[in-house]
């Protein structure tokens, strides 16, 4: 029997099976950052033992870090203690970090593939749960807890049970206007918050396919949101090229042996898959989120649904009243507060692009307060060499220093209580962008033309003006 | 890690779906660098004002109920990997939480804190919900050894699954890292022969 894409890369790090079904999984790669990581250092230092491989871990300072003014001493002192731990820890073990001011620092899911540290067929963990990122490079990538960072940081390994499989397929064409960002939107509001639950999903289809690696990217991070523990994408050609030249990735010769081990991974034809699900590019609307949860989702043209028309309709009215909306009410036309650019999700030079793109030589609503973070140091430097920040500022948008933001609202960045935010992040839970605040997931091309128009607005009637697709 | 063994307790409810990480514990309060404390601010958005006052028609708040069980609507967990959710709710006192379903990170972190997730099918959370709710007096039996959770004083009872590995972790208060460790010299050897590319 043929075996699928996670089976290949899982096999290859098993290092032995347990009882009770459990596996010693061996992890390549582990990324940790100041908020899931000073508990596990001391885990370490408390039972006397060292880490056990050093040069697998690489540091950044993301989650909790002004986006203004990073050259000056963090202000808030919890802060700047949390993040001048991080930079302790590391020195005292001896690990490499990207913290605030160097030129590789950013959202740490955002640096691993930027730098070719995210490669085909490794393992990689962060105490993150939009690890899943990485997958779109055919990686097996996900989240863990902090106790589980302590254990990748004293053994390399993970004990584990093998998560079951499931693949989503994508077919078609994507009508213009639509993005990677409104495919993962459209899939979790089929399966719900809790339908990937137990299973590594993978995404395949013409419509993937065809994405670039920003896309894939985009649409791996967010499994979580469906309760996946990861997923992950075949690599190919879009990826091997994506790769090439980046820092950590392999050279000459051993670029070439690298790419031929990398072919290999796909899943076989007679490979089995515990659920399968096939869905159509063309029946993808531009998407937004009206709950607090990312399943609540619809076409920006649909209504949100109505008590009857739903399984738990105390749910339902939990989040609309949070929300501020009504059942059966439409989104279109809604007044709109706040424009977040950003996150893990959508902040990387193409998504910056896209923005830049619409709003050139056009001004944000006067209504709207409108903020862009880029993903890393290096994504600002190419928006900057590109004259995507000035066409930014030129329109009214607030220019940041990377960092997560206020797609957690852990820092000052934070969505005043009662007001709208439409954002590129990826949880609209309640309070996540601040206490009260109202969140509603889009694309960046939605965002961009919403930040201008000042009202929630279906993309494609804007299409021509500038939007390239 | 502290031993698992069996709970008799009242329980607290809290009848709720898709129970977030950031409702257990919002982002803004992942400062702090040791474990403990995280209790204080558990359910913080839902369990107070923003000016810090108690809101009254929280369970939480609510004098009636009490106990070292959460009972909580199905995807209990969902959303962020931060352990702080788990160390939060132990912090509170709480030793288990029972749902329909539990998000597999949450899961996983609650395990590896002593803290038992069980699940129970939404019968059985809505027969614990109704009782509770008519008598919050009413103690329910959770039993690791057996894995049988129970509302006392009724016949009404399920069986609940845990990995057997984990379950003798709980018991005998033991965690994954000293079980990896004495596996040192296996990794070791995988080591050698793992090729990467
Ligand atoms: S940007 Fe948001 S989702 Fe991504 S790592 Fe940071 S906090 Fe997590």
């Amino acid at each position: 029997m043929g075996k699928t894409l996670f089976e290949k890369v899982w096999d290859r790090h098993v290092v032995d099976k347990v009882q009770g079904g459990l596996e010693i999984l061996y992890i390549d790669k582990h990324l940790i950052h100041e908020v899931t990581s000073p508990q596990a250092f001391d885990g370490i230092r408390k039972r006397g033992i060292d880490i056990l491989r050093k040069e697998r871990i690489v540091a950044t300072a993301d989650h909790n870090v002004p986006t203004k003014n990073q050259h000056l001493p963090i202000k808030d002192v919890l802060s700047k203690f949390q993040v001048d731990t991080l930079t302790r820890n590391c020195e005292e073990f001896g690990i490499e970090l990207y913290g605030l001011g160097h030129k590789y620092q950013g959202i740490v899911h955002v640096i691993g593939p930027e730098l070719g540290i995210t490669k085909p067929g490794m393992t990689i963990v962060c105490g993150d749960s939009h690890t899943s990122t990485h997958g779109a490079f055919g990686t097996i990538a996900f989240g863990i807890g902090t106790s589980q960072v302590e254990q990748v940081m004293a053994t390399q390994c993970l004990l584990l049970q093998r998560p079951k499989a499931m693949r989503i397929n994508i077919e078609g064409e994507l009508g213009e206007g639509i993005f990677s960002k409104d495919i993962i939107l459209y899939i979790i509001s089929k399966l719900t918050t809790a339908g990937g639950t137990g299973f590594f999903v993978e995404y395949a289809g013409s419509a993937i396919r065809s994405l670039s690696m920003e896309a894939r990217m985009t649409i791996c991070n967010m499994s979580i949101e469906m309760g996946a523990r990861g997923g992950m994408i075949a690599p190919d050609e879009t990826t091997f090229d994506y790769i090439k030249g980046r820092e950590y990735a392999p050279k000459g010769n051993d670029f070439k042996e690298a790419v031929k081990y990398w072919s290999t991974l796909y899943s076989d034809e007679d490979a089995v898959f515990d659920a399968e699900f096939t869905y159509r590019a063309e029946d993808i609307e531009p998407m937004i989120t009206y709950g607090t949860n990312p399943g609540m989702g619809i076409g920006v043209t649909q209504f949100i649904p109505k008590k009857e028309n739903v399984k738990n309709p105390d749910s339902l009215m939990k989040s609309l009243n949070y929300m501020g909306l009504e059942p059966g009410e439409k989104l279109l036309g809604k007044k709109i507060d706040n424009v977040f650019i950003g996150s893990c999700t959508n902040s990387r030079i193409e998504d910056l692009r896209i923005v830049a793109g619409y709003v050139k030589g056009k001004k944000k609503a006067s209504n709207v307060k409108a903020m862009i973070v880029p993903g890393s140091k290096q994504v600002e430097a190419q928006a900057r060499e590109e004259g995507i920040h000035e066409i930014l500022a030129e329109a009214g948008f607030e220019l940041r220093e990377p960092g997560c933001s206020a797609c957690l609202g852990m820092n000052e960045d934070k969505i005043p209580k009662g007001e709208y935010c439409v954002s590129t992040s990826n949880r609209n839970f309640e309070g996540r962008q601040g206490p009260g605040a109202r969140t509603m997931l889009v694309s960046p091309l939605t965002a961009a033309v919403i930040a201008v128009e000042g009202k929630v607005v279906d993309v494609r009637e804007y299409i021509g003006e500038g939007v390239s697709v | 890690m502290e031993k698992f063994i069996k709970l008799i307790t009242t329980v607290v409810p809290l009848d709720v779906q898709d129970i977030d990480t950031d409702q257990i514990i919002p982002a803004r309060f992942l400062k702090a660098t040791s474990r403990e404390g995280f209790g204080e601010n558990l359910f913080r958005d839902w369990r107070f004002e923003q000016d810090g006052s108690s809101k009254s028609d929280f369970v939480l708040n609510d004098d009636t109920y009490s106990g070292s069980v959460l009972v909580a609507g199905e995807n209990f967990g969902c959303g962020s990997s931060r352990e702080h959710a788990a160390w939060a709710l132990v912090d509170y006192g709480f030793r288990a939480v029972v749902s329909s379903y539990f998000a597999d990170i949450f899961k996983g972190n609650a395990l590896n804190n002593g803290l038992l997730p069980v699940q129970v099918s939404s019968e059985f959370l809505k027969e614990i919900f109704n009782q509770v709710k008519s008598d919050p007096a009413k103690e329910i039996i959770i039993d690791l050894e057996s894995q049988k959770i129970l509302i006392s004083g009724t016949e009404i009872s399920e069986k609940f699954e845990i990995n057997a590995y984990k379950k003798m972790c709980l018991i005998n208060g033991y965690d994954d890292i000293d079980f990896l460790i004495s596996n040192r010299d296996k990794i070791e050897k995988f080591e050698k022969e793992h090729v990467e590319f």
